[in-house]
């Protein structure tokens, strides 16, 4: 185990705002973990994962990736070890082709013409789009181009994958593919990061973190997150179907479980429930 | 919308389509080179002859070379009708004030309208049969000798590529722009074309902005795939160059050599 990324005193400013938006932030992620970052719009959930990458520079304050400080020096280490996926899926596309798009990073590091071929297939049948090969990224859906950006992260074998709200823009049908393969990739011995505004998704994690005005509110399993629902409202979130439910019955008097229950656990509970009486 | 220059590749499996993309982008150059040696009519024949032989060998429909013309035709008559009544020379079969055709001035446009005809139909051969990409990457090892010249190559082709990946995706958000300004009652095709040309300010701004926005995210994933430019990079696409490839540059050689024989 060990810790794969640390953010020790993060002091960030964006030169035309007023007041900083993160003061003295302190994160740690362990290797191997799933972390889910949550808030409202300009909380500074994306201005932290690209600081993290070396894309954004903070004024104070130390990261280390696996153990290694990011600084201008070795910042194309770092990306070697962090692959992120982005938003919207048509502004991340390089190439007209999808194999070469997935290419594009192996590309920038120089790697010999076999190596990329190998890697490239390889990469695009773990995600299961080995049959979309020579295709034209603006033919795919929105879930099948987020795939092949994370075939192109994939080749470059990095330790740790960033998700920055990389389902908001899919349907309800793509959301759930990228969410699924999220889990996959978890399973894997990935690390991942994934920034989102839906529950679901961040259900799966294994720790959620709720980034409210630059810092910290909250920290901890996506159970205990979740059950504080009054608070996730102020903090302008989507509270998940599965606990808007339990309200209702709460309200109609039915005595509910306190802890979280995702979509799958509610039916399973609501069936024990019907049974009993 | 759809018959942009670049994108009008078609697919088909013929001996030109084959054709590596470099032999044929420089072949297509090389072309409107050797059209200005025709002087006579033979010459003019021995590269219709070249023209047409390409153009069955492609195997692609008569009219989508019609439908390269076509844009141009303008531009053809208007350049045949200056030889034609402004031309000097030979003898002269009518005249009317600065105006005169005379026998030179009829040969001189009709070798003007056929040097037309078969350098638009020889560079449609080329954006038929070659997908835009391949084309993208013949431009740039046409271009790599200006490396020593410091021009940014390899920029410029990344720039080309990138260009012509957002083509279909500009296109898509044009049509949702026109469509949305549609429903806010603007109307694309009638008036006059001032009022025309005034409408489109309003598919224009939203088109340019949301391009920025797009340049913007594109350069930040870019810059996370650790790109940074400069020369280092390999490449994954690559180009055989096959025998048939020989062959053909050998046939354009042997023309040439017709072409300097059969000229006055």
């Amino acid at each position: 185990m060990g810790k794969i990324i640390e953010v020790k005193d993060l002091t960030f400013h964006y030169p035309d705002q007023k007041e900083p938006l993160f003061d003295q932030l302190s994160l740690s992620i362990e290797r191997g973990q799933w972390v889910a970052i949550i808030g409202h719009n300009g909380s500074g959930k994306s201005t932290l994962v690209r600081i993290i990458d070396g894309l954004l520079a903070p004024q104070a304050g130390t990261i280390f990736v696996d153990g290694m400080p990011v600084t201008p020096e070795n910042i194309w280490q770092i990306r070697e070890k962090i692959g992120m996926v982005f938003q919207n899926p048509d502004n991340q596309f390089v190439s007209a082709d999808v194999e070469g798009d997935v290419a594009f990073g192996m590309e920038n590091l120089g790697l010999d013409r076999d190596v990329m071929k190998y890697r490239v297939d390889q990469a695009l049948r773990k995600v299961n789009m080995e049959d979309f090969k020579g295709h034209d990224p603006s033919r795919l859906s929105g879930g099948q181009k987020q795939r092949v950006a994370i075939a192109g992260v994939l080749t470059l074998r990095p330790d740790v994958i960033i998700f920055d709200e990389a389902t908001s823009m899919l349907d309800p049908e793509g959301r759930q593919d990228i969410i699924k393969l999220m889990t996959k990739l978890h399973k894997k011995g990935y690390t991942l990061i994934s920034i989102t505004h839906n529950i679901d998704e961040a259900a799966m994690a294994d720790r959620v973190c709720v980034i409210d005005d630059g810092k910290i509110a909250a920290d901890s399993s996506p159970a205990e997150i979740f059950a504080q629902e009054k608070e996730l409202i102020a903090m302008g979130l989507d509270v998940p179907y599965s606990e808007r439910l339990k309200d209702e019955l709460l309200h109609n008097g039915i005595e509910v479980p306190h802890e979280y229950l995702t979509e799958k656990g509610m039916v399973d509970w609501l069936c024990k429930l019907h049974s009993k009486n | 919308m759809n018959k942009l220059l670049l994108g009008r590749y078609i697919h088909a499996d013929s001996f030109v389509h084959k054709l590596d993309a470099r032999a044929k982008l420089f072949l297509s150059f090389y072309f409107i080179v050797i059209i200005f040696l025709c002087n006579n009519w033979q010459t003019y024949t021995l590269l219709g002859i070249l023209t047409l032989v390409s153009v069955v060998c492609s195997k692609i429909k008569l009219k989508f070379f019609w439908d390269g013309i076509r844009p141009l035709v303008w531009l053809i008559i208007f350049t045949v009708v200056l030889q034609l009544f402004f031309s000097s020379g030979g003898h002269v079969y009518w005249q009317w004030g600065i105006f005169r055709i005379t026998s030179l001035g009829i040969e001189n446009a009709i070798y003007i309208f056929c040097r037309f005809v078969l350098i638009v139909c020889m560079s449609t051969l080329l954006t038929l049969t070659t997908p835009p990409l391949q084309i993208a990457d013949g431009m740039e090892a046409l271009m790599k000798p200006l490396k020593k010249v410091k021009v940014p190559v390899d920029e410029i082709a990344l720039m080309l590529s990138i260009a012509l990946r957002f083509v279909p995706t500009l296109m898509d958000e044009t049509t949702k722009i026109m469509n949305a300004q549609r429903s806010r009652g603007v109307n694309f095709e009638e008036g006059s074309l001032w009022h025309r040309a005034k409408m489109l300010v309003p598919l224009l701004i939203p088109l340019f902005v949301s391009s920025f926005n797009r340049a913007e995210d594109l350069a930040i994933a870019m810059e996370a795939r650790g790109y940074r430019g400069g020369s280092h990079r390999t490449k994954y696409r690559q180009q055989v160059w096959h025998r048939n490839d020989t062959l053909v540059m050998m046939l354009f050689a042997v023309v040439t050599g017709l072409l300097i024989y059969l000229r006055k």
